[in-house]
């Protein structure tokens, strides 16, 4: 089995969001970049059919060559191949048809992605990449087993969860609970030596173009102060929940 | 040219997200100077979407379609723009359209911005202001292609009424066979779920352990609320994963949140960050939860809760 892991480069999450050049760009000064959460979950995942299943893991960006630092982590990780697709992501439809390009040059039966980026949070890659390849495609997917072309896959629904079959060429939007956070692995030494080893293609893009347009960035309006109540007064939290703020 | 909005429903009666949609909808439509057509699937009376501005409901009836299916749902959605030759497709942003709008987007070569807080700002060029960053910002992008998908977050918009009647149509799309089969569907139906919950009540470490949750659940019951809790409790295993909200858990936008023994970590604030009101009880008064909330109580939570419990339910009686 040929597995295909999108990995998403994005800030910590403990990052503070400030913006630039007129509120229109990230600043990425002093912000530590990380495997999207979502995507490593996948990864783990991926290393597990590696492990048990003898699948081979490619891990894939579309980004420039800032990125690489993140793609060398999942390859210390364990992956067995990196490729970064050269050109700077600009919306999800650009990325979706720049990795159907090389889910079509490679032949993959299984992509994981995250089920949507911690930075952008548009959640439209994965489902975009199955409509544009025709493969099967589950999100929010919190199980994943593979049998044959035969898969079953659990997805979080609102208020519980399904289980569905399905069948390879398939797209998952991955998230935790595809494997536990104890599950995730930190590099050791032998992985960040070998990861040095491991081949990093970069591919140049298609140039598909942005079909959404980021005009600008907004924080968020400043919280007013905390009203205190007092432990021994908490009629007062009730009457002020039913007075003032009319949500009781 | 009518702008086109997906209707949910649930064992035949309307989710709260329908009425939602159908009010940004009619919002779209009033700045293009168009109408409103909504497309519903084995929803039973579609009459009450005419409340909240819809113009013409596509009722589409199919067996097939009881189980809920991306790929099939899609695209009978796909084929009800097309046949109303609409511009603009509005959808929620429940776990179902959320995996739907994607393909709907790749299907109409159309532009697709999710997490949408507000009515665009102007249509031409068509511009919308959603989330990123989860919560701790907001992006304003164009949508510039000529069909546009927009997914509007729960709990922004709000609900609009209007007076209006809504003609009804049967619509009968082609439905193709799908890669990907519902075997089984495991979900509470006597609770509230956190996406659906005015009210989410949430529990952190302070709570000490899962056998301390009783109170949690009762307070929930109490208010009709969804439990949650952060993201150490359920890496601990106290409680399931469907219950973290977060950064990396679910986020939530209700209408009040309530957090408890839950210090209020950047990463667990993110998350609940779109709740209108929030009410934060913790021992520590440094906890940065109390910068977040909008009222706090200073003290033990197994103090703060039973008491509160007990005026609620005084409160609930007086006002039942």
């Amino acid at each position: 089995m040929k597995i295909l892991v999108c990995i998403s480069h994005v800030p910590d999450t403990t990052s503070k969001i400030n913006f630039t050049e007129g509120d229109t760009k990230f600043d990425t000064n002093g912000v530590q970049f990380v495997i999207n959460p979502n995507d490593e979950f996948g990864l783990t995942r991926a290393m597990w059919f590696k492990e048990k299943q003898g699948a081979n893991v490619t891990v894939v960006n579309v980004g420039g060559p800032e990125t690489e630092p993140t793609l060398r982590k999942a390859l210390a990780i364990g992956a067995d191949a990196a490729i970064r697709v050269n050109t700077q992501a600009k919306d999800g439809v650009q990325v979706a048809k720049e990795l159907a390009n090389v889910v079509n040059e490679g032949g993959y039966d299984l992509v994981i992605a995250g089920r949507e980026s911690i930075d952008y949070n548009g959640g439209m890659v994965p489902g975009m990449l199955a409509a544009l390849t025709n493969a099967n495609f589950v999100t929010n997917c919190i199980s994943l087993e593979v049998d044959g072309t035969n898969a079953t896959a659990m997805r979080e629904i609102d208020g519980g969860k399904e289980t569905v079959a399905t069948s390879l060429p398939l797209i998952i939007g991955g998230q935790k609970g595809l494997v536990e956070e104890s599950d995730l692995r930190i590099p050791n030494m032998r992985g960040i030596m070998m990861a040095r080893q491991k081949p990093l293609s970069v591919v140049e893009p298609t140039n598909a173009a942005a079909e959404t347009n980021s005009v600008k960035f907004e924080k968020p309006a400043p919280k007013g102060a905390v009203t205190l109540v007092d432990a021994d007064n908490i009629d007062q939290l009730v009457s002020l929940l039913h007075n003032e703020a009319k949500v009781i | 040219m009518s702008v086109l909005v997906y209707t949910e429903s649930e064992q035949g009666k309307f989710k709260k997200v329908a009425f939602e949609v159908a009010s940004y909808a009619k919002a779209v439509a009033d700045q293009m100077g168009t109408t409103v057509t909504a497309v519903t699937v084995n929803a039973g009376d579609s009459s009450e979407l005419g409340s909240y501005g819809v113009d013409k409901v596509l009722n589409i009836n199919n067996g097939d379609l009881d189980k809920f299916n991306a790929a099939a749902y899609a695209s009978a959605i796909e084929q009800a723009a097309k046949q109303e030759g609409s511009k603009v497709v509005v959808l929620s942003s429940s776990a179902d359209s959320k995996y739907l709008a994607p393909l709907v987007a790749i299907g109409l070569d159309a532009g697709y911005a999710s997490n949408v807080v507000e009515a665009p700002s102007s249509t031409a060029p068509f511009t919308v202001k959603r989330t990123a960053f989860t919560n701790k910002a907001f992006n304003v992008t164009s949508i510039d292609t000529d069909v546009k998908v927009v997914g509007v977050s729960k709990n922004a918009f709000g609900l609009v009424e209007s007076s209006g009647n809504a003609a009804s149509e049967d619509f009968a799309p082609a439905i193709s066979a799908s890669g990907v089969t519902v075997q089984s569907v495991d979900k509470a139906t006597d609770k509230v779920t956190i996406a659906d919950a005015e009210i989410v009540v949430s529990g952190g470490r302070g709570l000490k352990g899962p056998e301390n949750w009783g109170m949690v659940e009762e307070l929930a019951d109490v208010l009709g609320a969804a439990t949650a809790c952060s993201k150490p409790v359920s890496d601990l295993g106290w409680r399931p994963h469907s219950e973290h909200v977060g950064q990396t858990g679910k986020p939530v936008a209700s209408n009040l949140y309530i957090a408890i023994g839950i210090s209020g970590a950047i990463q667990h604030l993110a998350g609940i960050n779109s709740s209108k009101v929030k009410v934060v009880i913790n021992t520590d008064p440094e906890a940065p939860f109390f910068k977040a909330a909008d009222y706090g109580v200073v003290g033990d939570a197994f103090e703060v809760v039973p008491t509160l419990i007990e005026k609620l339910k005084a409160f609930k009686a007086q006002n039942a």
